[in-house]
């Protein structure tokens, strides 16, 4: 059964205020696009989960839409700090609970599993521990070292932008996979958006690429360079001009303003987005091709 | 030191490659460390591997990543697999051989903050915190911090423990059963600090032209000293030409 819809449905039937969402991906396949429409929609109180919360969590913040943060690296990679989260934190006006990496993603595997809390080795640096209580001690009931262990993860709503799907939802992905699968496995709702849908014959003829299953899959978005200002690996480039532009462009309430209405409020879709970005920028965002070999799964019908 | 001949960023790439070793598995990062790596691999190192915490394992990256998901990492790569698998495949189970660390500061043993200046709650200034380094510090076989040397960099002791070098000193690392070795050497722009037995960072090279004096100025503790404080080579012409005219054309990070 086709799941495929727009994406302004998807993100009004899944998201909803208050949910703690997850959108996906570690700098690669950030689904920005599914952001500006959560930003349209004018959806309030969320807690917004993210390893690396990156410019979609600050400008999520700066619009009003977030209660708190759950994250594990708060910097804009590469280039510096994410002032409105920064802010937020400072300020007190935003509440937050932090990880490192690992303890982030090991929650959304135990959520993705089944399992109550993930463990882990001990790391020595305690102070974590003692300002985030949902890190506790286990012992080792085979009789080893204590292990640090964390809750599991189960967002109401997952964001994942993928390569291709079919249109009931599995999904090819490749390149950097960050934590696409575990966010998908451990939430309640699953939003899909894709760069192509492809027919089911396409899925089928490379399973081992098949990482997100259509049986967790709410909402399936024909979504074309969702992810701007992020990339997707052999479709657009990550758009690293713009990476360095951010401190400028959220620098103080008016820049933000004048971001939001031109390029959020201001514009329908992602569609008419990406055409308003402008020849200059699509062609500074292309990628050539460096194709794979072709594997062979073996045929064996009867002959 | 001589301005001409080489700027304080060449002078700590530069040395940070000459410590890393032919097969060292590194988990890198963008910048300095990456810049590291690839300098290491194209004169002493060949067999360097470099692995990124995106998940990203043998890069050989066609162009300077700005960030540390670039796709650049991907293309050519040896594998790919998950953050999950490359946390505790690679990390936790002890298949890293080298780990880059900086932060906001560096402590007498080595210890980093990464994440708040003053109270946690109440913070003066909110640092982005760990990403990967509070398990890469522990569970790498040795780390190296790249660092310029200013003295608010350099606190005897830091607000935070974002990831932990010798934590007090003597056995107290040990003590908490972290598999890896610890900090091995701090590289600066004035001079490479290195852990004695009690896991102190004591002055071990100073850079040509560098003096004891300067180090101290610009560090937040009394500084000992090696026995034998060595003076580390001068960039090679060689060294800096691959790093200029090869790695870093652009001139980006130097």
């Amino acid at each position: 059964m086709s799941k495929l819809v727009n994406l302004n449905e998807a993100i009004q039937s899944y998201v909803h205020d208050g949910d703690t969402i997850y959108a996906a991906g570690f700098t690669h396949l950030i689904p920005f696009a599914a952001v500006h429409e959560i930003i349209r929609q004018g959806r309030k109180d969320l807690t917004l989960a993210r390893a690396t919360p990156d410019l979609i969590y600050d400008l999520m913040v700066a619009a009003g839409c977030a209660r708190k943060v759950i994250f594990s690296y708060s910097g804009n990679p590469g280039v510096g700090s994410l002032k409105w989260l920064r802010e937020g934190i400072q300020n007190g006006t935003l509440e937050w609970e932090e990880y490192s990496h690992f303890g982030m993603i090991s929650r959304l595997q135990a959520g993705a599993s089944g399992l109550p809390f993930m463990p882990m080795r001990q790391t020595g640096a305690v102070d974590l521990e003692r300002v985030n209580p949902q890190y506790r001690r286990v012992k080792d009931p085979y009789g080893g070292d204590d292990v640090i262990v964390v809750p599991a993860l189960n967002p109401d709503v997952a964001i994942v932008h993928v390569q291709r799907a079919d249109s009931e939802g599995n999904a090819h992905i490749w390149g950097i996979l960050g934590e696409q699968r575990e966010a998908a496995f451990a939430a309640k709702h699953v939003i899909l958006t894709a760069e192509e849908i492809v027919d089911e014959s396409v899925i089928r003829s490379d399973p081992n690429r098949t990482l997100i299953p259509a049986m967790i899959v709410d909402a399936v978005c024909h979504v074309p360079y969702c992810a701007h200002p992020s990339y997707t690996q052999g479709y657009y480039d990550r758009d690293n001009e713009f990476y360095l532009k951010w401190e400028e462009i959220s620098k103080d309430e008016a820049n933000i303003k004048a971001y939001l209405d031109e390029w959020v409020f201001g514009v329908r879709d992602r569609a008419e987005y990406w055409q308003k970005l402008g020849a200059e920028t699509h062609s500074r965002l292309h990628v050539g091709q460096r194709l794979s070999a072709p594997v062979n799964y073996g045929s064996f019908a009867n002959e | 030191m001589n301005e001409a001949a080489y700027n304080a960023t060449e002078l700590m790439i530069i040395n940070a490659a000459r410590l890393l070793q032919d097969g060292d598995q590194v988990f890198v990062g963008v910048g300095i460390p990456n810049l590291a790596c690839n300098l290491a691999r194209r004169t002493h190192a060949p067999h360097l591997q470099m692995i990124y915490e995106a998940g990203v394992i043998g890069a050989q990256p066609e162009r300077l990543p700005l960030s540390i998901g670039d796709p650049t990492l991907v293309s050519g790569a040896l594998a790919v697999c998950s953050m999950f698998d490359i946390f505790s495949f690679y990390l936790q189970r002890g298949n890293i051989d080298v780990g880059f660390l900086g932060g906001a500061q560096i402590d007498q043993f080595g210890n980093i903050n990464a994440t708040v200046i003053g109270d946690y709650f109440h913070p003066k200034v909110r640092l982005p915190g760990s990403g990967g380094s509070m398990e890469i510090a522990a569970w790498a076989n040795r780390c190296y911090i790249i660092t310029p040397h200013q003295k608010r960099r350099f606190p005897a002791r830091v607000d935070f423990h974002t990831s932990i070098g010798f934590l007090k000193g003597g056995d107290s690392r040990a003590k908490t059963g972290v598999r890896g070795a610890g900090p091995q050497a701090v590289v600066t722009n004035l001079c490479i600090l290195k852990p004695n037995e009690q896991g102190e960072l004591i002055l071990a090279a100073l850079h040509p032209g560098c003096t004891f004096e300067e180090v101290q100025a610009n560090t937040g503790w009394q500084l000992k000293q090696a026995p034998h404080v060595e003076v580390t080579p001068a960039p090679t012409p060689e060294e800096l030409r691959i790093l200029r005219e090869e790695l870093d054309p652009q001139r980006i990070y130097i």
